[in-house]
């Protein structure tokens, strides 16, 4: 991260405080054109020389969610107190960024690492014998490792406009295989071939006895929501590339989606892949893939997923995909707890391994051990065609 | 009302304020914009408003959001019935008119009318709004920006007096965007220790010293444990009390009475499953 310089331009609180939310909005928080005079509103409210006055008036005026919530503390200092009135050369918060810096996205993509993205991204690199290869070690050991590889390794390699359509091809019809068909209750509804007469004799009420306004049921639409998990850890590299387009596949697909990456920690990807331009999409990935390649935590990453966003992507009628070859590091009985706890709350748990693919492959990790009783099924998938052919499975799911 | 004296006000009402939600409560009054608290379920976000509504001496009006809530549950209603009276009523001896019989007397008032409608400003609290359904909301953006509700028959009733309006949501379902941006927001989470000190000794002002340690202590670290249900602010003062009526002062004394009160705490099998005997034994060990 760069050293944040407070504006030192800047003449009076008002522009301050508008660069203040410049730099909100820049970090992904939603602050309105309101906003900004509202919290000049809120400086006359409080005592505007007491700094954790105004941090926690602010705090209630501009935030809105939770996430945001927990990072504003962070934000604030940041802003307000990077620049030298308060030094705190201890606290360095690596996932802010701040206005002086230009937003990684338009800085040169052609770091050390990029022969070996380019390299290694080619469409022969999904054959199973190369996978085999960089998913163990050189020593033969597997490469799970907690560390965080904090690289940034640029996807645009990672999706071409090939692979792209075939993934979403595949991703539609595998979807629509999963489609629910309707609900056998009837809800109301402004059209439908069924009249509700409780409703319509209560209203009649209202009209002196006269069923003059009629209300009609119909069996709703049940569908069915996919919550994606794929896994973009070192063993994983290879396959990230078919994986991430068939992921962008589902988002597009129609279907209610949200899609996570995950290595030891968990990303929300929904809203990057939904991004209609293919390129822009692979660069807000890019932005967000810190730690791509690195180790492998399954159970720490659906847990957190458990407790973040469980509650409301989590109901009766989710199918969760969990994409990945089962090497990690975490504990194999936090998995299968994590697992039967998304077990209680979705319909089908479905893990999708590549490593399945291979001739003579049985699942022997731990973790996959572990996990395989709270599987509605583990189907291959180490190429697109495999993924292709999975289509009688899903329609079974 | 400085942030710093609602939060004495707050805590006079047995209602402890971290600095962030008495701030959050300060500017509600300032901007008059309402306030969504989220959070873990039980922690406080519903008795915010109850404590709120003592301190200022005004009505609590609540609305509890469910699923299927519509306009007529929550904003206003025609009493059709008197109105079928009135007619017949009329017809008997002869003539009636129209205006009568759309008037106030045959309104009934719910929850979300009778707020705007009040003297004093009131207290207004819409628990739980993520239960209700997305139009719903719609209707909310209305009243919350204008504080105004029309009725075709009668015209637009504005609000004599701005109600405070606190909404709560526990994540059942993502809010609108729309509803957030004009709402202030706090987040509420479990309390630290002292403050969770502070509640229990607020609210149970009798407890032996040792014991409310005790009681907080345990119930921080029975919180980390992995449960299925995290018993919140509610269970632990419900245990305190089991604990106290059982004339209790010391947990590591009688640990079987202990064991025998979690069912103030564990809700599900699982996590009682989750907390035997040997863990409960480790967890007061170490507060002890």
């Amino acid at each position: 991260m760069q050293a944040t310089r407070f504006p030192s331009r800047a003449q009076g609180p008002a522009e301050r405080m508008t660069g203040f939310i410049a730099h909100l909005r820049m970090n992904g928080v939603t602050v309105g054109v309101r906003e900004t005079s509202d919290a000049m509103k809120v400086l006359t409210a409080v005592d505007p020389t007491d700094a954790g006055a105004v941090r926690t008036a602010l705090c209630a005026l501009l935030v809105q969610d939770a996430e945001s919530w927990r990072r504003f503390d962070d934000l604030f200092d940041a802003y307000w107190f990077n620049a030298g009135r308060q030094r705190q050369d201890t606290v360095r918060n690596d996932h802010i960024r701040v206005q002086s810096s230009r937003p990684t996205l338009w800085q040169p993509h052609f770091g050390d690492n990029a022969d070996e993205g380019a390299g290694t991204s080619d469409q022969n690199a999904m054959t199973p014998s190369e996978g085999e290869d960089a998913a163990e070690g050189m020593d033969g050991r597997l490469i799970a490792t907690r560390t965080e590889n904090l690289s940034r390794r640029d996807l645009r390699e990672l999706v071409d406009d090939d692979t792209l359509r075939q993934a979403e091809i595949t991703a539609r019809r595998l979807a629509r295989a999963m489609t629910d068909r309707r609900s056998r209750r009837r809800r109301l509804s402004r059209k439908g071939p069924q009249l509700d007469m409780r409703r319509i004799q209560r209203a009649s009420l209202a009209r002196g006895g006269e069923p003059l306004d009629l209300f009609h049921r119909k069996r709703p639409d049940r569908p069915v929501q996919i919550v994606a998990f794929c896994d973009v850890s070192g063993s994983m590299t290879l396959y990230a590339r078919v994986f991430l387009s068939f992921l962008k596949g589902l988002v597009d697909s129609g279907i209610r989606t949200d899609t996570y990456l995950f290595h030891t920690r968990l990303l929300r990807v929904t809203d990057a892949l939904r991004e209609q331009d293919t390129l822009r999409a692979a660069s807000r990935l890019s932005l967000m893939a810190e730690g791509f390649g690195g180790g492998t935590d399954i159970s720490g990453s659906l847990e957190s997923f458990v407790t973040g966003y469980g509650a409301r992507a989590l109901n009766s009628r989710t199918v969760v995909l969990i994409i990945s070859d089962g090497y990690c590091t975490s504990d194999p009985a936090a998995l299968a707890r994590v697992l039967t706890k998304i077990r209680h709350r979705a319909r089908r748990i479905v893990w999708l391994n590549p490593l399945r693919g291979w001739q003579d492959h049985a699942p022997v990790a731990a973790a996959m051990q572990a996990a395989l009783p709270h599987l509605d099924a583990h189907l291959p998938a180490n190429t697109l065609e495999a993924l292709a052919a999975l289509e009688p499975e899903f329609r079974a799911l | 009302m400085t942030p710093l004296e609602l939060q004495k006000a707050l805590s006079a009402q047995g209602y402890v304020a971290g600095d962030r939600l008495a701030m959050a409560l300060h500017l509600t009054g300032v901007l008059e914009r309402p306030l969504l608290l989220e959070g873990p379920a039980g922690v406080g976000k519903t008795e915010v408003a109850k404590a709120l509504a003592r301190m200022r001496d005004t009505r609590l009006i609540r609305l509890q959001c469910y699923e299927g809530l519509d306009a007529s549950h929550a904003i206003y209603e025609w009493n059709y019935q008197r109105q079928l009276l009135a007619i017949r009523a009329a017809e008997a001896h002869g003539g009636t008119s129209e205006d009568l019989l759309f008037s106030e007397d045959y309104l009934l008032r719910r929850p979300l009318l009778e707020a705007i409608q009040q003297d004093e400003p009131a207290v207004l609290l819409i628990d739980e709004i993520d239960r209700a359904d997305e139009e719903f909301e719609a209707y909310l953006l209305e009243i919350l920006s204008d504080f105004q509700i029309t009725i075709p028959e009668l015209g637009t009733v504005k609000a004599k007096a701005k109600p405070v309006v606190i909404l709560t949501a526990n994540g059942t379902r993502d809010l609108s965007d729309a509803l957030r941006r004009r709402c202030l927001y706090s987040y509420l989470d479990y309390p630290d220790r002292d403050t969770e000190l502070a509640i229990l000794k607020a609210h149970r002002p009798g407890i032996e010293a040792t014991l409310a340690r005790q009681i907080v202590g345990v119930i921080q670290q029975i919180r980390a444990e992995d449960l299925e249900k995290v018993p919140g602010i509610a269970e632990m003062l419900d245990w305190a009390a089991a604990l106290s009526g059982l004339g209790l002062n010391d947990m590591s004394r009688d640990p079987q009475a202990v064991q025998s009160t979690l069912v103030c705490l564990l809700k599900t099998a699982a996590d009682r499953d989750a907390l035997p005997p040997t863990v409960m034994d480790r967890l007061i060990g170490k507060v002890a």
